[in-house]
């Protein structure tokens, strides 16, 4: 109950805080670092929870814009049905991935993620009326009361999105679902010797993973007014993905949220202090470093703290 | 899209030459992936980096290949300390490290390109040498002479490599130690010194494929990314631990690829790889020769 | 009475390598059954087939009369077949208790309340209720493999494969686990023992099988097989 109180009080801030007068520069980064939210939770339904890592999410990531751009272009979709066909694209392609590749060990499916990334892309290169390599130019609607600007309005949507995100991540940890993700994770074959119908369930996380990744995708055209493949299935969107989680510790939903809410605003400062490359440089280097030294991540880090001064 | 049979006959001899180079810059996560078992996704990003150091050493007038070579022996020793690190870190904690241990070479691969980057800028780099930039004139086809070079060196490599596994002492223990580690402890052998030798050679192959590299085509730093999907094709569709089954291939891969670049164009043709390894995935994740 | 357990010609490769060949066994239900063979003989690659940990190449396995060697390992355990692992493989994130909910949630289907009293009841009876909370990491071998044994009866299988269960135990350690055994099979449970502590199968043991090479070579009571030249071999050497 306290969490759904929560919940509804950040939103009650979110949409507080798009009516009021802050600078508009704030939404343009909070949308990001909100994106980061979703994308970071939902890899770790599949990644912490079960232990399959996804190196693949900028794929997710970048049919979920796509789909959204080719329901926008074809039929002039509104918004929310652009995130919900997003969404079911992108846990097809998740449902998919995993039928072909969740049989075999973890690092075969790693690398099949990264195959789709490219695999999507080259498709997106080659088709004309997505614009191809160049991209395309969208026009975004009329933006709706009580919003003064489109930005403001995708703040508050992408903040649903991170609050319906982190709800399902929940909801999956703390179920019977989550109690077998976590046995595939320690111990898959001791899980399947229990019962636990393990294809089932990784492919379960991972369609859901991917839907939410998809869903995270499709605001995106309409927020850059513009889409294009090479930042669409950008490779740092898959490595942020995985950095958040690591860092914010895999065990538990408010890792990803507190991984992402750190990573993300230090990308945002670095990216227009110093520069876009020094930005990747950080990331990766708190992978590794969160890897080596921390592997529970900020989670364990306070759990171990708390341990010792009780 | 115009088709004749002497543009596929050029078509799969470009193919042959380009899958010996698919196979020699392969052989070396062969051996880190297929016998170690060591999830080095950052392998094509060392391989790179080996290009760049390859064209450093060109600006003070090495040859490329002379320059490998000669790169090999250090490489040699990040390969060994890399897996040091890699076992005291991840391989040693058992398999509840398999998930970090594969986000740490992600991360390293990342620091690598990022690195790259910034000594070097994103434009594209080449080397110079007798061989590049002059083809061969058989009848009616040109071969560059660099494909050649690349194609002998590959072989080379690739029968050497093979010679080495099967032939000596160390290399046999490192094929033991894919097969039945516990054996090779009760013969007094120490497994992680041999695996951590292993994975040095590794890396000194992959300096000398970063030469190769650089001297088939120009190199920026993003390309460790498209290759990532080659040489894991490669080495999934040879089969795990399989030497020779890399130099199939490498074939296999390189002729599909130039033949998809004859028909529809160089826009389609890095994708040749990754839908290959999807293929054999799905269909038959053991590959050709496989454990 | 019809067999439990009917392995009909079972054979396994691993690419050139043949690890089982023809195997043929008959379990009767509520049997204590013995399996014994030296190192390499194929004993835990025909357990892996039974359970399903991995699937045979040729023949049949008929439990309960339906023929199983297509199944998935999880439905295998649903319908009754149960085994402990050599190297024991607890759930390391989860405390000792929660282990055995696994089973509970994904086998029997209780909830979880009524799954936690179950759970106690088996800990308490084989001796583990004072570890119900500790991490499932941080045990003693002895309890590990308890705990293996517990998690496999939480399934609540009328087949249970124990394999190895008393390896590197101690004498003491050694009795404890068989009286756990010997209690399951007094309430219907048949048992399946690979061992290699003699004296533990000769006395758990009213059939005793011997593999070598993947082959069945001898099949007898515990005494027959014990005085059997060629067990005798197998296991010393010619």
């Amino acid at each position: 109950m306290k969490y759904w109180i929560s919940a509804a009080v950040i939103l009650a801030l979110a949409l507080g805080v798009a009516l009021s007068r802050i600078n508009e520069y704030f939404f343009f980064a909070g949308f990001v670092v909100l994106t980061f939210v979703v994308l970071a939770t939902a890899w770790n339904i599949l990644g912490g929870y079960a232990g399959y890592v996804n190196f693949g999410t900028a794929a997710f990531f970048g049919l979920g814009a796509y789909s959204a751009t080719v329901l926008f272009k074809w039929q002039g979709a509104p918004l929310a049905v652009q995130i919900a066909g997003g969404a079911l694209v992108c846990a097809l392609l998740g449902f998919g991935v995993g039928l072909l590749t969740l049989r075999l060990r973890g690092i075969f499916f790693a690398i099949a993620t990264v195959a789709v990334i490219f695999i999507c892309e080259t498709l997106m290169v080659n088709w004309r009326y997505v614009g191809g390599a160049t991209g395309l130019q969208l026009l975004r609607p009329e933006v709706l009361a009580p919003f003064e600007t489109y930005t403001r309005m995708l703040f508050v949507v992408m903040a649903l999105l991170a609050v319906a995100a982190v709800s399902t991540a929940r909801y999956i940890q703390t179920s019977w679902i989550g109690r077998g993700l976590r046995a595939i994770r320690d111990s898959e074959e001791a899980a399947e010797g229990s019962g636990v119908p393990t294809l089932k369930l990784k492919l379960f996380a991972c369609t859901v993973s991917g839907a939410l990744m998809g869903a995270a995708g499709a605001p995106w055209p309409m927020y850059l007014s513009f889409i294009e493949p090479a930042s669409s299935f950008n490779l740092t969107y898959s490595v942020s993905a995985l950095a958040m989680p690591m860092i914010g510790g895999t065990g538990h939903w408010i890792g990803p949220v507190i991984g992402a809410l750190l990573l993300g605003s230090v990308q945002q400062i670095v990216t227009v202090t110093i520069s876009n490359e020094i930005n990747v440089l950080v990331v990766g280097v708190l992978l590794v470093l969160f890897v080596v030294l921390a592997p529970d991540g900020v989670v364990g880090l306070f759990r171990k703290w708390t341990r010792y001064f009780k | 899209m115009f088709f004749s049979f002497d543009l596929l006959l050029e078509a799969i001899l470009f193919g042959v030459l380009l899958g010996c180079f698919y196979a020699a810059v392969s052989i070396g996560l062969s051996v880190s992936f297929g016998l170690l078992d060591v999830p080095h996704v950052a392998h094509p990003a060392i391989m790179v980096f080996g290009a760049y150091c390859t064209y450093l050493l060109n600006t003070y007038n090495f040859d490329p290949i002379v320059a490998g070579i000669v790169l090999m022996v250090p490489f040699f020793l990040l390969g060994m300390l890399v897996y040091r690190f890699y076992y005291e870190a991840f391989e040693r904690r058992g398999s509840e490290a398999a998930v970090r241990g594969l986000a740490f070479f992600f991360g390293l691969a990342f620091i690598i390109e990022v690195g790259l980057i910034l000594a070097f800028g994103v434009d594209q780099r080449l080397v110079s040498a007798p061989y590049i930039g002059s083809s061969l004139e058989l009848g009616e086809y040109r071969i560059p002479y660099r494909m050649l070079v690349a194609f002998g060196v590959a072989l080379v490599l690739t029968f050497s490599l093979t010679l080495y596994l099967s032939k000596t002492f160390t290399g046999r223990a490192i094929k033991a130690v894919a097969q039945d580690e516990p054996a090779l402890r009760l013969m007094g052998a120490n497994p992680v010194r041999i695996k951590q030798w292993a994975f040095g050679i590794a890396t000194a192959v992959s300096a000398l494929a970063g030469a190769m590299l650089i001297i088939v085509g120009p190199v920026d730093p993003s390309l460790d990314r498209v290759y990532i999907g080659r040489t894991f094709a490669v080495v999934v569709l040879a089969g795990l631990g399989s030497m020779t089954g890399t130099l199939a291939a490498g074939l296999i891969l390189g002729i599909s690829e130039s033949i998809v670049l004859m028909l529809f164009g160089a826009s389609w043709a890095p994708a040749v790889a990754f839908g290959l390894l999807l293929i054999v995935l799905g269909i038959r994740p053991q590959g050709l020769f496989g454990r | 009475m019809d067999p439990i357990l009917q392995v009909k010609a079972v054979s396994k490769h691993f690419g050139g390598f043949t690890a089982l060949s023809d195997v043929s066994i008959d379990i009767a239900p509520g049997e204590r059954f013995g399996l014994i063979g030296p190192n390499g003989s194929g004993k835990t690659t025909l357990i892996n087939c039974i359970s399903g940990a991995l699937r045979n190449d040729g023949g049949s396995i008929r439990f309960e009369g339906v023929e199983v060697s297509g199944l998935a390992a999880y439905k295998r355990t649903r319908r009754g077949i149960a085994r402990s692992f050599q190297i024991p493989r607890p759930f390391h994130s989860m405390s000792v208790l929660e282990n055995l909910l696994v089973p509970y949630e994904y086998v029997v289907h209780l909830k979880e309340s009524d799954a936690e009293k179950q759970a106690m009841d088996i800990l308490a009876k084989i001796g583990l209720a004072e570890k119900a909370h500790a991490q499932s990491n941080q045990l003693s071998q002895v309890e590990l493999r308890k705990l293996e044994l517990a998690r496999a009866m939480a399934a609540k299988p009328r087949l249970l494969i124990s394999d190895e269960a008393m390896a590197g135990l101690s004498g003491s350690e050694v009795d404890e686990v068989l009286k756990i055994l010997f209690d399951l099979n007094a309430s219907g449970i048949t048992v399946i023992m690979i061992e290699h502590i003699m004296q533990a199968v000769m006395r758990f043991s009213q059939r005793v099988v011997c593999l070598d090479a993947g082959k069945i070579i001898c099949e007898g009571t515990p005494a027959s097989i014990v005085a059997n030249p060629d067990v005798q071999r197998a296991y010393l050497g010619a």
